[in-house]
């Protein structure tokens, strides 16, 4: 489904992030990004997102090379990016609102998109009934994180890319929003790609994980995870190895 | 702004008014309750009229100047190369004081109601442009990247982030505009007009030497524009709710 070949990337006056960089993703699958601080997760989810360019190579998402955020990838960041403005409702309603604003011209809307009545079904599968009507300023950490779910899934994305989505939430919320994450995914068969600093919402995400270096990422280290998702997966002694062995990794990729 | 809090002070400012208005004791400073009385007799042989025409003057200026700065302020704030091309002519521009340009402009625009409503125009402009291009680049990325992200161009960017992010700005500068606003409507209606209240202040003071009467239309004056900055509050609790929760 997404395949980036021989990807560089760098910013001005810096170091390229990725050098001659692969990475191949089949549809459906999860994964999680980690590697330690400034190694380049959040810059390789824009790459796929559209939000930034390579300076060589190519993103391609279902063989189309990627030059602008595509219609059927969702994204949704770190502070939830929701609007102040306007109610959680609003919020959730928003990318349709985007998408009825241009119509369906193929660019920002998808060429076979028909406006649907799932707003308010969102509201209600993710909790949210309740505060529907309130801003986001009077919401907790999880309810406007569940609004950002809300509005992303409300497009019927087939991709979802998350940036450390669940960082600043208490570890009974992150739990829970894992778990809604993991059901969604596996419900509406969305393939997942999530950046996180933390190992074990890595290892609790992603069916794969991809350990990226410091600065230049030139190989693929991936790893494999198939039981994440599983209930009762987080007291395994599976998790732990695994959880030791990234710990292990990340150590010693974050020494020079 | 409580109205409590409004009559309170209004109370304040009369019976200081009213105190010194009695140790002075000269017909240059007649009492509130004198003027009262006028201002409501006046109110019926034509400070109705003339507060009515300068009503109408510093609403449209006020609101040609939101309509025109408003979106040069967006377009501005909205793109780095915009900002660094245009910013350095509005600060070589706002410092100028526009009221030396109200002859010039009567030359050009003639008498009528037009060119006082441009002179407040080229004043209210630079302040509310600056407001709201301020506001406009100060957007967080993430919230332009969250919405680009499902599928905003530039087009719904303005329409669903940088217009209903500004808009508290757009309010902001409206009421910092009010004291400005009135002050140049009272300049522009000195010449070449027989309506509004700064002709009728000027006239009856300092032709007819009727202090009474241009108190009263001071007392006019005060009002349009406490009923301003009021209808600006009013504009911003039912535009900007999210302001006003906890």
């Amino acid at each position: 489904m997404i395949s980036i070949q021989s990807l560089t990337f760098q910013y001005a006056n810096h170091l390229p992030l990725f050098q001659n960089f692969n990475w191949n993703i089949s549809r459906s699958e999860t994964w999680a990004i980690l590697g330690p601080s400034g190694c380049g997760k959040t810059t390789l989810l824009y790459l796929l997102a559209g939000l930034k360019f390579p300076t060589s190579g190519k993103v391609t998402i279902h063989g189309e090379k990627i030059l602008r955020p595509r219609p059927h990838s969702g994204l949704i960041l770190q502070d939830y990016g929701l609007l102040p403005w306007a109610t959680v409702r609003e919020n959730v309603a928003l990318g349709v609102n985007v998408r009825q604003f241009y119509g369906a011209d193929g660019k920002h809307t998808p060429d076979n998109f028909i406006p649907k009545d799932n707003i308010e079904s969102w509201i209600q599968r993710l909790g949210l009934s309740e505060v529907a009507d309130k801003f986001p300023g009077q919401l907790s950490g999880g309810q406007r994180q569940r609004t950002a779910i809300a509005r992303t899934l409300a497009l019927e994305p087939d991709l979802l890319l998350m940036d450390e989505p669940f960082s600043s939430l208490d570890a009974i919320t992150r739990e829970d929003l894992q778990n809604l994450t993991h059901s969604l995914c596996a419900e509406q068969n969305i393939t997942l790609v999530i950046v996180t600093h933390a190992i074990e919402e890595a290892a609790v995400l992603g069916k794969k994980i991809l350990l990226l270096d410091m600065p230049p990422n030139q190989k693929t280290n991936v790893f494999e995870n198939p039981n994440a998702g599983r209930d009762g997966y987080q007291n395994s002694s599976e998790f732990q190895n695994l959880c030791k062995d990234l710990r292990h990794e990340m150590q010693k990729r974050s020494t020079p | 702004m409580k109205r409590r809090d409004v009559l309170l002070a209004a109370a304040a400012i009369f019976a200081f008014w009213q105190i010194t208005a009695m140790i002075v004791s000269m017909p240059i400073l007649p009492t509130p309750l004198t003027v009262l009385a006028v201002f409501f007799n006046e109110l019926q042989n034509g400070l109705f009229t003339h507060f009515a025409v300068s009503l109408w003057r510093v609403t449209a200026g006020m609101l040609l100047s939101v309509l025109v700065a408003a979106p040069a302020g967006l377009v501005i704030g909205g793109s780095k190369r915009l900002n660094r091309i245009f910013s350095p002519v509005i600060y070589l521009l706002y410092p100028i004081p526009k009221v030396v340009f109200v002859p010039v402009v009567i030359l050009f625009l003639g008498i009528g109601d037009t060119s006082k409503i441009i002179i407040m125009f080229l004043i209210l402009f630079f302040q509310i442009v600056v407001l709201v291009r301020d506001q406009a680049s100060g957007i967080a990325p993430q919230l332009l990247q969250s919405l680009q992200s499902l599928g905003a161009g530039r087009k719904a960017l303005f329409r669903f982030v940088y217009l209903p992010a500004s808009l508290p700005a757009i309010l902001t500068a409206l009421r910092q505009s009010i004291g400005t606003a009135v002050a140049v409507l009272y300049i522009t209606e000195l010449s070449a007009t027989k309506y509004g209240l700064g002709y009728y202040i000027y006239y009856r003071g300092s032709t007819l030497l009727d202090y009474p009467s241009m108190y009263a239309g001071v007392m006019a004056m005060s009002l349009l524009g406490l009923g301003m900055y009021f209808s600006v509050d009013w504009l911003e609790r039912k535009w900007c709710k999210w302001k006003f929760v906890n």
